[in-house]
């Protein structure tokens, strides 16, 4: 089995949300990044927990983005990964992030049985790089997956759908989206954090795809007026404010 | 030239979301001096010119036995046929599971720029803007398309539903459909009567309710409140609540008009999950916690006591005895 994992380098979960150049570009002053957990606690962990069940297994990493992402990517080589490549451009739009790693897929020996992304990175929230990824490779996608076993050839995958989930099968090779569910999270232990210091790291050069979206601006949400507390003891006024003010029962 | 909309359906029924989808479309068509056309694949048992109320001038269905199940790689492909031959130059989804299958793998299609997540209708005046939410709901960005077909994916609880007077209508679309290459073998419906992500009102608690036994009061506000049951990631973690009911940055992402929080703190990465909420409704003995910044209406007391008298209290303003 061979399975390419999406990793992304994102801001941590707690990181303080600003702006710079005219609310342009993501203040990263003093921001501490981390592999997107989506990528890191289901995609990763979910690959490394097939690659215990059956050892023939191999995990490659990858990530599209600058040099400054190689912590997070020998982080993710440490908890499992066997090895890594680094496409060297910033991932301005999943498309153009999906078509640099599609051509990855294609120019590789690895046939890549699975590849398994994230449900979505947790800034800027898209959700689209799998589905792209699919479409230019001409693979089943499932997306937020919450559950993945394998038998030969065949994927058994349980995906959310509105209001409950899904069980299907699908043939191999596909692309999946991960999600809580998968896999629980873990953390590298010392034998894997030695070992994820000589693993392969490639570095490779984009090839010419143009973005199709852009940011023009970011702004930050409007600040909550401030809350209006109520008495324990007056719970029917917090019930009557929400009838009669707020107009939500 | 149109708008064409996409309609998501289950067990029968348009789902809430394509209602909103329909009206965003349709007022995206008004602004563009487009027509708003709505695409339906398989059967639904509602009248499909009833789209007509949301502001939908026709509305195409393909009917064929490969789509009885949702595989995003057969969908795709009758999508962009009715796309070309309609000559749609903009596409909206629901930002919702079905959505998120499909709408990527059309972008690539078609070669469309896709904004996932909208919350708001484009701007026109300067090229093609739309907001979305970014980090979580902790900031927005306003996305530029570039490409000629553009696709949106409007953002659950987003945008209000139009209802006036109006017909639709219904045309049948021959399209080529491929034989799925997944197959369904089975589904379940996961607790609780109202599914979360399309929720006006969800009830949520935490920790601070200290075991899985306490959750009876809960769900019994819900029930009377016609609400969706969540929970923080500490209790679904714990195994207190199943995960599909964890709203939080890195569990569902949620827009409901009301969220009423009891128990929980209000960590950063929860208020991530639920702070695109209309009204936030907060109960927890902790003055100091968290929550209560992000809140409209806060209570500063405990649980055990306040959600009790809480059922009471809607009970009579609903007229429930």
């Amino acid at each position: 089995m061979r399975i390419l994992v999406c990793i992304s380098k994102t801001p941590d979960t707690t990181a303080k949300i600003a702006f710079t150049d005219n609310n342009t570009k993501f203040a990263e002053a003093g921001v501490q990044w981390i592999i997107n957990p989506y990528d890191e606690w289901y995609a990763l962990v979910r690959a490394i927990e097939l690659k215990e069940a059956d050892t023939s297994t191999i995990i490659h990493l990858i990530n599209v983005g600058a040099a400054d992402g190689e912590p997070i990517i020998r982080k993710a080589l440490a908890l499992g990964g066997d090895e890594a490549i680094r496409i060297n451009t910033i991932p301005t739009d999943p498309y153009l992030a999906a078509s640099q790693i599609a051509e990855i897929v294609r120019q590789s020996a690895e046939k890549y049985d699975i590849i398994f992304t994230g449900k979505e990175t947790i800034d800027y929230n898209n959700g689209s790089l799998g589905g792209m990824l699919a479409e230019i490779l001409d693979r089943p996608y499932v997306a937020l997956a919450t559950h993945f076993q394998i038998a030969g050839n065949i994927a058994t995958v349980k995906r959310e759908i509105e209001g409950g989930e899904e069980t299907i099968e699908v043939s191999l090779p596909i692309v999946v989206s991960c999600q809580k569910g998968m896999a629980e999270a873990r953390i590298p232990n010392m034998r894997g954090i030695m070992a994820a210091r000589t693993k392969p790291l490639k570095v490779v050069e984009p090839v010419a795809v143009e973005s199709l979206t852009k940011v023009v601006e970011f702004g930050l949400p409007p600040v909550k007026a401030g809350v209006k507390l109520v008495s324990p003891d007056q719970v029917d006024e917090l019930i009557r404010l929400l009838h009669e003010e707020a107009r939500m029962i | 030239m149109s708008v064409l909309i996409f309609i998501d359906h289950i067990d029968g029924h348009i789902k809430k979301a394509s209602l909103e989808a329909a009206s965003y479309g349709a007022k995206i068509a008004e602004q563009t001096g487009d027509t708003a056309e709505a695409l339906v694949l398989g059967n639904v048992n509602e009248d499909l010119t009833t789209l007509g109320r949301h502001g939908i001038k026709k509305v195409h269905q393909v009917q064929h036995d490969n789509l009885k199940q949702i595989d995003a790689q057969v969908y795709t492909k009758v999508i962009e046929q009715v796309a070309q031959q309609t000559g749609a130059k903009i596409i909206v989804f629901s930002n919702n599971s079905t959505g998120k299958a499909i709408a990527p793998r059309l972008a690539v299609r078609l070669k469309a720029g896709l904004v996932a997540g909208a919350v708001a209708l484009p701007d026109t005046t300067n090229g093609f803007v739309i907001r979305k939410n970014v980090f979580s709901g902790k900031a927005f960005a306003y996305m530029a398309i570039t490409s000629e077909i553009k696709i949106i994916s409007l953002n659950l609880n987003a945008f209000t539903i139009v209802e006036k007077e109006g017909v639709a209508e219904l045309s049948q679309f021959n399209a080529v459909v491929d034989v799925p290459t997944i197959k369904v073998t089975g589904s379940t419906k996961t607790t609780g009567k109202v599914a979360l992500t399309e929720a006006d009102v969800v009830v949520s608690a935490g920790r601070g309710l200290k075991g899985p036994e306490n959750w009876k009061m809960v769900e019994e506000l819900a029930d009377i409140l016609g609400a969706a049951l969540a929970c923080s990631r500490p209790v679904a973690d714990a195994h207190w609540r199943p995960h599909n009911e964890h709203v939080g940055q890195t569990g569902i992402a949620i827009a409901p008009n009301l969220y009423i929080a009891i128990g929980i703190s209000g960590a950063i990465q929860h208020l991530a999950g639920v702070n695109r909420s209309k009204v936030i409704v907060v109960v927890n003995k902790d003055a100091e916690a968290p929550f209560f910044k992000a809140a409209d209406y806060g209570i500063v007391g405990d649980a055990f006591e306040i959600v009790p008298k809480m059922i009471e209290a809607v009970k009579k303003v609903k007229g429930i005895s």
